[in-house]
C-alpha cells in the first residue's frame, strides 16, 4: 500500500534500519579473525597433506599418435579435408556459415568474429610438414590441386581407413587417394617422434603460451575424449564439476552442470549460449534479491531464521 | 553532542582530503569498523562461516602468492611445490564450502534488510567473481585436466562471444586473468563488502520488536518497526 514499507525489503526501516540500542554482547573482531585463520590454516595443512591434490600429466600429440595411431590418422585427415569440429566450428576459428549457436536473432558468436582463425589445413598438416629437413613432395601436389580434388581424395582415404583392419593405415587398401596417405603417413611419424608438438606450440616463435592449436586438433580426436571419459569429466558425466582422480572439482559449478544434463539444453545445438543465458539470469536474480518482492520474503514463510537466533527469540 | 555534530563543526574543512576524511569518518567511525561489542543477538555457529571465508581467501592468496612466484611448472616437479598446490587447492574448496554457508545463511536472515542491500549484492558479486577465479585456477595447472577444462569450457565462451578475449587455452591470458585480473576483482569487492558490514551492522532479527526485552528501554520512535501491510 502507498506509503508502507516492506519489512522484508532494503528499505525497511525500524530496527533493521536503524542502530541497536539494545542488550551487547562482547565481541573482539580481531581474536575472532585470528581464529578463524588458525582454523583454516590447520584445515588446510590437514586435507593438503592427507589428500593432496592431483597432477595427470598433460596429453601430447607424441602420446596420441603413439598410443592410438589409427585415431590419429583419421583426425589428421578430418583436418586436412576440412571436415573436422574445428574445421567447421565457425568463430572465433572459421568462418563457417550456420555453425554459430543463436538464441533468435541473437548471434554473439558471430559479432565476435573470426578473431582467431584456424586453418586445420594449413596448421596442423601442411605446415608442420614443411618444416621437416626433407619436405615431402606430395605437399605440393595437394596444393596443386582442385578443391573438389582435394575433398574427393580425404573422403575416399577417410572411408578406406575407417574400413582398414583396426583402422589402421598401414592395413588400407589400393585406391585414388592422392598425396593424403603419404602426407598422413608423413605427419604420423612426426607426431610420433614429438616434432608435431614442437612445430604446432611454437607456431614459428621461440615463445608461445598460446596452446589453442594443440587443443583444437587434441579435441578433434576420440583419443583425448575417451581419456575424459574415464575420468568422469565429460559433459554428461556433470563433468564440469569433476577432476582427476578422487579429488573433488569446481563442485560449485553444479547448477551450471545441471542444466546440461535436462531437456531442452540436453538437446539442444545452442545449449552453451541458453545455459549461459540462464546462469546470467539466475546471478542476477540472486543479486537481486531485496528488490523482488516474492524473493525476499521466502526467509519469512520458511523460518530458518528461528534456528539462527533461537536464543534471541527464547529470551524475547 | 554527537560525533556527527563534532565532525561537522570541524573548523577549516574545506580540501578534498578534508572533506574525505569527515565523510569517512562520518560513514565508518573507529568504533564501527574495529568494535568491541556487538547486539546481543550475534550469537550463532552461523556467523563464523563468513570470517572462515576470509580466512580460506587468505590461505588462497598466500599460497597463490608462492606458486606464482616459482612458476606454473613447479609444482610437476618439486615435492614441496606440489604440497603448497594442494594447499591452494584445499584452501580454494573450504572457502567455496564456507561462503555459500555463509551465502544460504544470509539469504535466510534475509540479510538485506535496513539499507543492507549493497550488502548483499556485493557478497554474491564476491561469489560469482570468485568462481570465475577458480576457473581460471584449474586452466593454470598445466596438466591434463587443465587441458580437457579447456576444450569443454571454450564452447561456452564463444558461444557467448567472448572467447576470443577470454580465450582458455591461452596460458599467458589466463595466467593474467588468474594472478592479477581477478583477484584484484575478489580483493576489491570483499573489502567492499566488510566495509559495509561493518557500516551498516548486523542485522538483527527477523520481527525483532521493540518490545522484546533485548530491547527494553530503547527509545519506541527510534526502533519502532513499521508495521507494514506489505505493498
Amino acid at each position: 500500500m502507498k506509503g508502507k514499507v516492506d519489512p522484508m525489503s532494503a528499505r525497511a526501516v525500524g530496527i533493521a534500519g536503524t542502530p541497536w540500542r539494545g542488550k551487547l554482547r562482547e565481541y573482539d573482531l580481531f581474536k575472532e579473525l585470528t581464529v578463524g585463520v588458525s582454523v583454516m590454516v590447520v584445515l588446510t595443512v590437514i586435507l593438503a597433506l592427507v589428500l593432496g591434490s592431483p597432477d595427470e600429466p598433460s596429453v601430447t600429440l607424441k602420446s596420441w599418435a603413439n598410443a592410438q595411431t589409427a585415431d590419429f590418422a583419421a583426425t589428421a585427415t578430418a583436418e586436412l579435408g576440412g571436415t573436422s569440429e574445428t574445421a567447421q566450428y565457425g568463430p572465433p576459428y572459421t568462418n563457417t556459415k550456420g555453425a554459430t549457436q543463436t538464441i533468435g536473432a541473437l548471434d554473439l558468436q558471430s559479432l565476435s568474429g573470426v578473431q582467431l582463425p584456424v586453418n586445420t589445413a594449413n596448421a596442423f598438416v601442411l605446415d608442420p610438414l614443411a618444416t621437416l629437413p626433407n619436405q615431402p613432395t606430395e605437399i605440393a601436389t595437394w596444393r596443386a590441386a582442385t578443391k573438389a580434388e582435394q575433398a574427393k581424395w580425404t573422403d575416399t582415404y577417410a572411408t578406406a581407413l575407417s574400413k582398414a583392419p583396426k583402422s589402421a593405415p598401414l592395413n588400407v587398401k589400393s585406391g585414388n587417394y592422392g598425396p593424403v596417405p603419404a602426407l598422413i603417413g608423413d605427419l604420423t611419424a612426426m607426431a610420433q617422434s614429438g616434432a608435431l608438438d614442437g612445430v604446432i606450440q611454437a607456431q614459428g616463435n621461440a615463445y608461445n603460451l598460446n596452446y589453442t592449436n594443440e587443443i583444437l586438433f587434441l579435441g578433434d580426436g576420440q583419443y583425448f575424449q575417451n581419456l575424459a571419459a574415464d575420468q568422469h569429466l565429460t559433459g554428461d558425466q556433470w563433468g564440469m564439476m569433476n577432476e582427476t582422480g578422487g579429488t573433488p572439482g569446481q563442485s560449485w559449478l553444479w547448477l551450471f552442470s545441471f542444466f546440461y544434463q535436462i531437456p531442452p539444453f540436453s538437446t539442444a545445438p545452442n545449449a552453451d549460449l541458453l545455459v549461459v543465458g540462464v546462469m546470467l539470469i539466475l546471478t542476477l536474480l540472486l543479486a537481486l534479491v531485496p528488490f523482488i518482492p516474492w524473493l525476499r520474503r521466502i526467509p519469512k514463510w520458511i523460518p530458518v531464521h528461528r534456528l539462527v537466533w533461537k536464543d534471541y527469540y527464547r529470551k524475547r | 553532542m554527537t560525533q556527527d555534530e563534532r565532525l561537522d563543526r570541524e573548523p577549516d574543512v574545506h580540501t578534498w582530503t578534508g572533506r574525505a576524511r569527515v565523510w569517512m569518518l562520518k560513514k565508518l567511525p573507529p568504533d564501527k569498523l574495529l568494535p568491541e561489542d556487538q547486539p546481543s543477538y550475534v550469537a550463532s555457529w552461523i556467523y563464523v562461516f563468513g570470517m572462515g571465508a576470509i580466512g580460506s581467501l587468505l590461505i588462497v592468496i598466500a599460497s597463490g602468492v608462492i606458486l606464482s612466484l616459482n612458476g606454473p611448472n613447479w609444482y610437476h616437479i618439486s615435492a614441496l611445490g606440489h604440497f603448497v598446490n594442494s594447499l591452494h587447492l584445499w584452501s580454494v574448496e573450504l572457502m567455496f564450502l564456507t561462503m555459500v554457508v555463509h551465502l544460504w545463511g544470509k539469504f535466510w536472515m534475509a540479510s538485506w534488510r535496513g539499507g543492507r542491500a549493497l550488502t548483499w549484492i556485493t557478497g554474491v558479486g564476491s561469489f560469482a567473481v570468485s568462481i570465475v577465479a577458480a576457473f581460471t585456477g584449474y586452466l593454470l595447472q598445466t596438466n591434463f585436466d587443465s587441458q580437457w577444462i579447456a576444450f569443454e569450457g571454450k564452447d561456452a565462451l564463444n558461444a557467448s562471444g567472448i572467447g576470443a578475449w577470454f580465450n582458455v587455452s591461452n596460458l599467458g591470458q589466463m595466467f593474467m586473468w588468474h594472478v592479477t585480473l581477478l583477484p584484484l576483482a575478489v580483493g576489491a569487492i570483499v573489502v567492499l563488502h566488510v566495509v559495509l558490514v561493518r557500516m551498516r551492522g548486523v542485522v538483527p532479527p527477523i520481527d525483532a520488536a521493540a518490545t522484546d526485552s533485548q530491547l527494553t528501554g530503547v527509545p519506541a520512535t527510534a526502533t519502532e518497526p513499521t508495521e507494514a501491510k506489505v505493498n
